[in-house]
């Protein structure tokens, strides 16, 4: 009897030793089936966006990069718009747009895409916030026979590319609830949805109801991965086929690995300082000249982001080929004009070696944060630059939306960020916001210039193409002199690819991967 | 037993009603402008302006007195209703069931490795205190001490996954995911388990309760499954109890290198966000974990312990 419960002990352990052998033996066993998985016939796309939504304003593109949802304008490799779920269309007159639908598109649900359900669907993008159509001066969107019609109320030549936006993508009737909420994401793309995993997981298969060329590569599973470096190790082992959202230093590395190959592509996304126009110091155009003089953007592209042509010398990318201005003058590392420039505005050096003006030391704030990750690094190089003409610079690292709170209750100096200029493929709408005359969360602070407003304003309602690039140069001609915001660098977008897969094309606007163009290599 | 038993559940509806209750007088208390911040999580960067901040607050009602707010959040809690994520307005249980889930799986992998191996490794040691095995395992026990867990898992990703390829290097979904992290938490695991079951089995084993099971003529094997390892476990399960619970809090960094959607992922991406009933949730969660694990841990050196003749804790 004594023995019985040193007996019932040792039996526990005898389990518990048994226990932790099965789940050793399971991981090992189940470690092969997985990896045979994630080689074969499944494409591996690993990035850093989660899936946080399946709300097309808030759920980060996945679903239009995933090819699973369609907007009614796309766009190509060049970010010129193209036919989408629309096959063409016109402005009727200045105030009505109308939009034909691809007669054979079908929904995942086997439902044809009627101009109704299209018409529905934009409906809920325009009640809703955090869309671009939002803002576009809509007054009614409606259908007429197998066409879309949208009348405005001021002529807006840019709507076509409002309509690329991933906001306006068009779901399914049956994507949604009652209140207009997505509860499951039913598009028409080559791709239907087979499983969402919050936070990181999407996998999609082959549609059976896509109308256009079949996809080589039927099912593709998406995964996030937040690390870089995490990102870059499983491109580097195989693990990913396509691996998106690489940082400089992985980039350099996996140059050298051999099985994976590294795809480019410049983006219209610039990094830029925006600058508190009625801040004391900031106001004056001699003091951010030398601001932007006293910026070394060739060391800091070389250095931080491995990638010297990436250094800005205006506001517009090369990507941006409309918008780039070859002959005007390069923004230069000059950090003697800088002092110049702000001895003229009336600084001089103090005692600790930092300018003073009326007993004020040039002291300001730079708040930034660490989404994109060189962010940050570049803040201390700026902190650095600056420190060396005279100029006191704190950085905060913080959240993204400390930039917009600060231009709201007008506590922010300085403000870096990456911007992208086509977040609807054409800049100009971007550009009215940003720099609208009250100024702008993400753009002007402080600052106007009525020469700007009113060559955005004629682009808006629509100008011929000569007209157009006059005003294109314009523009970018009063952002290089007044600098309401200073450029730092431009962006480019690489991804690692395996050479298992082939035809893979970035598009400069990241709206969509293209997967359904990939094939497998023999 | 049920008095301890009674006792801790009162101790767990405390504990949810301070730590919830801290949590949102310490968000509360945080700067930035909380509209502002979850919609910098809902719209990402290229999109949260003031416009759709004004849209979140009016949404949430962030503009209401806070004891309202978290009044809300104790009917709530009574009806045990966790709520909607202020950001991606999933249901908060579903998103915690997901992260506690994921933690728990790495935390029970990781804990049954390093118990199976430090154990083991510890009652060989434990035979001959000082002899070779015993020296060398002092080696290991140290090497894999001095080695922070994120360089550990990094050096494993480069073996097992860049150079051998027989595991996946990050991510979550497939059964083989959570090979690398468990093991590079179970390591460091490993080598404490180790130190404390050689030298809880040497002490033991001088006792003179297993010298007098020698004496009566018992051998070795039943000396040492009977009275040394019952004896040694008392101690080890207090210690893995222990252990289990830094583990469940503290494996932010493996989850974030290896891309492992668990609490420390839930948790900093709320904390970024200002997700106030998923701050709340999480912490609450981690709270009643303790809670559980201890009392756990009561119960089985309770039934283990051989001294007390009634199997009673006192609490």
């Amino acid at each position: 009897m004594a023995s019985t419960p040193t007996l019932r002990t040792a039996r526990a352990i005898v389990a518990l030793t048994a226990v932790v052998a099965l789940t050793a033996c399971t991981t090992t066993s189940d470690t092969r089936d997985g990896t045979a998985a994630v080689t074969g016939g499944t494409l591996s796309v690993v990035g850093p966006v989660e899936v946080h939504s399946l709300e097309p304003a808030t759920s980060s593109e996945l679903f239009t990069r995933l090819q699973v949802s369609e907007t009614l304008v796309a766009t190509d490799a060049d970010g010129a718009l193209r036919a989408g779920l629309a096959t063409g269309w016109h402005a009727d007159d200045d105030t009505t747009w109308r939009f034909e639908l691809r007669p054979t598109a079908v929904f995942h649900d086997g439902e044809p895409v009627t101009a109704d359900a299209v018409v529905a669907a934009l409906q809920i993008a325009y009640d809703k916030e955090g869309s671009p159509l939002t803002g576009a001066p809509v007054a009614e969107i409606g259908v007429d026979g197998d066409d879309i019609v949208v009348r405005l109320d001021e002529p807006f030549a840019s709507l076509p590319a409002v309509l690329a936006h991933t906001s306006t993508q068009v779901l399914a009737p049956s994507s949604y609830d009652e209140d207009g909420a997505v509860t499951e994401v039913i598009g028409s793309g080559p791709y239907a949805i087979s499983a969402v995993h919050p936070p990181q997981r999407i996998e999609v298969t082959a549609s059976e109801h896509w109308d256009g060329t079949a996809p080589a590569i039927t099912d593709v599973t998406y995964q996030a991965v937040s690390r870089a470096e995490s990102r870059a190790l499983m491109a580097e082992s195989g693990q990913s086929d396509v691996t998106l959202g690489m940082d400089p230093v992985s980039l350099q590395r996996l140059q050298d690995v051999d099985g994976v190959q590294i795809h480019s592509v410049t983006l219209p996304r610039t990094i830029q300082m925006k600058v508190n126009g009625e801040h004391p110091a900031l106001g004056d155009p001699l003091v951010r000249q030398a601001l932007s003089a006293a910026l070394d953007r060739q060391g800091m592209a070389t250095a931080l982001l491995r990638d010297p042509e990436m250094a800005a010398t205006q506001l517009f990318p090369p990507s941006l080929a409309d918008w780039h201005q070859d002959d005007l003058t390069a923004l230069e590392h000059d950090a003697d004009e800088a002092r110049r420039l702000l001895a003229e505005a009336g600084w001089e050096e103090g005692p600790d070696g930092i300018l003073v003006r009326d007993g004020e030391r040039f002291e300001i704030t730079l708040r930034t944060f660490p989404d994109r990750p060189e962010l940050p690094i570049l803040a201390t190089a700026i902190q650095a630059a600056f420190a060396d003409v005279g100029i006191d610079l704190s950085v905060s690292i913080s959240n993204s939306s400390e930039i917009p709170a600060g231009h709201q209750d007008g506590t922010l100096d300085v403000g870096l960020y990456a911007r992208n200029y086509a977040l609807v493929p054409d800049p100009a709408v971007t550009l009215l916001g940003d720099f609208a005359p009250e100024g702008s969360d993400w753009g002007a602070m402080g600052w106007n210039d009525e020469d700007l407003t009113a060559a955005l304003e004629a682009m808006a309602e629509g100008l011929d193409d000569a007209q157009a690039a006059d005003a294109r140069a314009q523009v970018a001609q009063i952002m290089q002199d007044e600098l309401p915001v200073i450029p730092v660098a431009w962006y480019r977008q690489s991804a690692v690819v395996n050479e298992r897969v082939a035809g893979m094309t970035l598009d400069p606007l990241e709206r969509s991967w293209w997967l359904s163009e990939l094939t497998w290599s023999s | 037993m049920l008095r301890l038993l009674r006792r801790r559940a009162l101790q767990a509806v405390g504990v949810t009603l301070v730590v919830s209750t801290a949590c949102f007088v310490m968000i509360r208390t945080l700067p930035g402008d909380l509209a502002f911040r979850i919609a910098a999580g809902r719209y990402g960067y290229d999109q949260v302006d003031a416009a759709s901040a004004e849209g979140v607050r009016a949404e949430l009602g962030l503009d209401r007195p806070a004891w309202q707010q978290l009044l809300e959040w104790w009917a709530g809690l009574a009806r045990l209703d966790l709520g909607t994520s202020l950001v991606t307005r999933a249901s908060i249980a579903d998103e915690l069931g997901h992260a506690l889930g994921a933690s728990l799986h790495l935390a029970a992998v990781a804990l049954a490795m390093g118990c199976l191996v430090g154990v083991t490794l510890g009652a060989a040691a434990a035979h001959r205190p000082g002899g070779a095995l015993d020296k060398l395992t002092t080696l290991a026990v140290v090497g894999s001490r001095a080695l922070p867990p994120f360089i550990l898992g990094l050096l494993l990703i480069l073996v097992f996954a860049v150079h051998l390829g027989v595991l996946p290097a990050a991510g979550h979904g497939q059964a083989s995911n959570v090979a690398l992290p468990a093991a590079a938490l179970a390591i460091g695991l490993a080598g404490l388990f180790a130190r404390i079951t050689r030298d809880t089995v040497v002490q033991v084993r001088a006792t003179e309760y297993v010298q007098f099971a020698r004496t009566k003529g018992l051998n070795g094997r039943l000396v040492l499954t009977r009275h040394v390892l019952r004896n040694s476990g008392v101690t080890v399960v207090s210690y893995v109890g222990v252990q289990a619970l830094i583990l469940i809090e503290g494996v932010i960094v493996i989850e974030s290198l290896f891309g492992w959607p668990g609490l420390g992922h839930a948790l900093v991406h709320a904390v970024f966000w200002r997700d106030v009933p998923m701050i709340q949730a999480t912490a609450v969660a981690l709270a009643l974990l303790v809670v559980v694990i201890n009392t756990a841990v009561d119960v089985s050196t309770a039934a283990m312990d051989p001294r007390p003749r009634v199997k009673e804790v006192t609490p």
